[in-house]
C-alpha cells in the first residue's frame, strides 16, 4: 500500500463556461462546468481544479456559484485558482465549498500574501501556481523563469528559487505549468517537473502539454510528479479519466482504481 | 427525526462535511453549531477540523467547548475528523507541543522530514496529501461495506499514536503503518476526510448516520 498518484482534470472557466485555449488563444467551448465536473467525478477523478479566467471582475461571483453547486454533489477535493488577491477572496471560496485555492500572480506581487494565507487558513489549502518558461539558450544549463498574467508577463524570477521560497512561506502544494508546453499536446516539460519536485518537499502537480496517456505516465515516472493535471484530452472525449488511470496503473503507478 | 450536530468552532469551512452528511443522512437534521445545548441535544455529533492544533485548542477553550466535546464523545455516536481526531489525544508535537483533550491516551507525532519510500528510496513529501488505502484493524459498524483496502483522502503532517494499540481501529502506511482511525465505545475518529473520499467516504458517513453507538 502507498499513497496513490493523482489525476486532476482542470476546467478553465470563463464567465461560467468551460473553455480551453491553445497557449491562451483560440478558445473552444467545452461545456457547463457543473456537468463537466459531475462527469469527471463519475469517471474517478482524484480531484478537480477550476481555473477562473473570467477577465471582468464584475463576473467574479460566477465561479462561487459553480463551486457551490459542484461541492453539493461532488465529494472529492476541489481547487479553485485565478484572480485570488486577498484573504477575503480565499475565505469566500472556502465557504463556497473549495478545499484549496491556487495563488499565482498575487504571490509574485506580494509573497507575504502566501505566508498570511497559509497561517490563516492552513498550508493544506494553499496551492501556489507557478507558470514557468525556459529562458536558457541551447547549450546553457537549464533555467526557467516565472511568468504571470496567464503567461504574458515575465518577472525575471528564477523558477527553482521561487518554488523553494513559496514552500518556506507555507505553500502546501505546487501546481507547476510549463508555458512552453501548455496547449501543445507535446508532453510535460519533464526536466522542469523533476527539478522542482526534487528541490521541494511538498507535492508537485505537473501541468501543461498533455496530449497522450504516455505523457501522464512520464510526468510521474520521469518527472517525479505527485499528481498530473490535464484538460483538453478529457474535455473533448479523447480519453476518459478512468482510461487514463487504468493506463497509468498498467504502467506500474499506484493509482486509486 | 434524528439530528446530527457538526461542532463549529471557527476552524475552516464546514460546508463540505455538512453537505456530505446531508447527502447520506436521509431525513436527519444537520445542525452546524457551537452551542453547548444544541450539541448535547443532538443524537450524533461530528467534530471536524482543519488547520493547526494550537488554533484548534485555543478556539475550543475560548468557546468553552472542551467539556462539551468530551461529554458528547462519551455519551452518543461521535465522529472526529482530521484535527478533530488529533485533538482527542493527550498532546500534539505540533506548534512546539500543545496539550489536547486527553480523551484517548497517546500523542500526536510529526511524520519527519526525511521519510523515504522503502521500495524506490525516493523522498516522501510532507504533508501526506492524497488518496491512501485504509485497512481496518478490527471489525466495527463504521466499516460496513468498506472492510478492506478502500481509498480515502488524507491531508496531514502529524499522525495519532495511541498509547493503547487497542484504540487503533484502522491503519494506513506512510511508509510505516499509522492509525488512520481510532475507536473507543461510542467514539470513532478518522485521520482522513470522509467528506472528500468519494464513494468510500459516503459509505462511512452513511454508516455513522445509522450507527446506534454499539460495537
Amino acid at each position: 500500500m502507498a499513497l496513490a498518484k493523482r489525476i486532476i482534470p482542470c476546467l478553465d472557466v470563463d464567465n461560467g463556461r468551460v473553455v480551453k485555449g491553445v497557449q491562451f488563444v483560440d478558445i473552444r467551448d467545452a461545456g457547463d462546468p457543473v456537468e463537466v465536473a459531475r462527469r469527471y467525478n463519475a469517471e474517478g477523478a482524484d480531484e478537480i481544479t477550476f481555473l477562473d479566467i473570467t477577465a471582468s471582475s464584475g463576473n467574479r461571483d460566477t465561479i462561487l456559484h459553480v463551486v457551490e453547486q459542484v461541492a453539493g454533489e461532488v465529494f472529492i477535493p476541489l481547487t479553485v485558482g485565478g484572480g485570488i488577491r486577498k484573504t477575503e477572496d480565499i475565505r469566500r471560496l472556502l465557504n463556497a465549498g473549495a478545499d484549496k485555492v491556487g495563488i499565482n500572480t498575487a504571490a509574485v506581487h506580494n509573497p507575504d500574501f502566501v505566508r498570511e494565507a497559509s497561517e490563516r487558513f492552513g498550508s493544506q489549502c494553499i496551492v501556489v501556481s507557478i507558470d514557468a518558461k525556459r529562458v536558457s539558450a541551447a547549450g546553457e544549463p537549464l533555467r526557467w523563469e516565472i511568468f504571470t498574467h496567464g503567461g504574458r508577463k515575465g518577472t525575471g524570477i528564477d523558477a527553482i528559487e521561487w518554488a523553494k521560497r513559496m514552500v518556506d512561506y507555507g505553500a502546501g502544494e505546487i501546481l507547476l505549468t510549463s508555458m512552453d508546453r501548455d496547449g501543445t499536446k507535446s508532453g510535460f516539460d519533464l526536466e522542469l517537473t523533476r527539478t522542482i519536485s526534487d528541490v521541494t518537499n511538498v507535492p508537485v502537480i505537473a501541468s501543461g502539454g498533455v496530449g497522450t496517456l504516455d505523457h501522464l505516465v512520464d510526468g510521474v515516472k520521469k518527472g517525479n510528479a505527485d499528481a498530473v493535471l490535464a484538460a483538453s484530452i478529457f474535455h473533448f472525449g479523447e480519453y476518459t479519466v478512468g482510461e487514463a488511470k487504468r493506463y497509468m496503473a498498467d504502467h506500474g503507478i499506484v493509482m486509486r482504481l | 427525526m434524528s439530528s446530527i450536530a457538526v461542532i463549529d468552532y471557527g476552524m475552516g469551512n464546514l460546508h463540505s462535511i455538512s453537505k456530505a452528511l446531508q447527502h447520506v443522512a436521509g431525513d436527519a437534521q444537520i445542525i452546524v453549531t457551537a452551542d453547548r445545548q444544541q450539541i448535547l441535544e443532538a443524537d450524533r455529533v461530528v467534530f471536524p477540523g482543519v488547520g493547526a492544533i494550537r488554533d484548534t485548542m485555543t478556539e475550543l477553550a475560548r468557546l468553552q467547548l472542551n467539556e462539551v466535546v468530551i461529554e458528547a464523545a462519551r455519551t452518543r455516536p461521535f465522529l472526529g475528523i482530521c484535527l478533530g481526531m488529533q485533538a482527542l489525544l493527550d498532546s500534539s508535537e505540533e506548534n512546539g507541543g500543545i496539550d489536547c483533550l486527553g480523551l484517548i491516551p497517546g500523542q500526536v507525532r510529526y511524520f519527519g522530514d526525511n521519510l523515504k519510500d522503502p521500495q524506490t528510496n525516493s523522498t516522501l513529501k510532507i504533508p501526506h496529501m492524497g488518496w491512501n488505502q485504509v485497512t481496518p484493524s478490527r471489525p466495527h459498524p463504521l466499516w460496513h461495506g468498506i472492510e478492506r483496502d478502500h481509498w480515502f483522502y488524507f491531508v496531514h503532517s502529524y499522525f495519532v499514536d495511541p498509547a493503547n494499540p487497542d484504540h487503533c481501529a484502522a491503519e494506513a502506511d506512510y511508509p510505516s503503518p499509522f492509525a488512520a482511525a481510532i475507536a473507543q465505545d461510542k467514539m470513532v475518529a478518522v485521520q482522513f476526510h470522509p467528506e472528500k473520499s468519494h464513494d468510500s467516504g459516503m459509505t462511512l458517513l452513511g454508516n455513522f448516520t445509522r450507527w446506534n453507538g454499539e460495537v
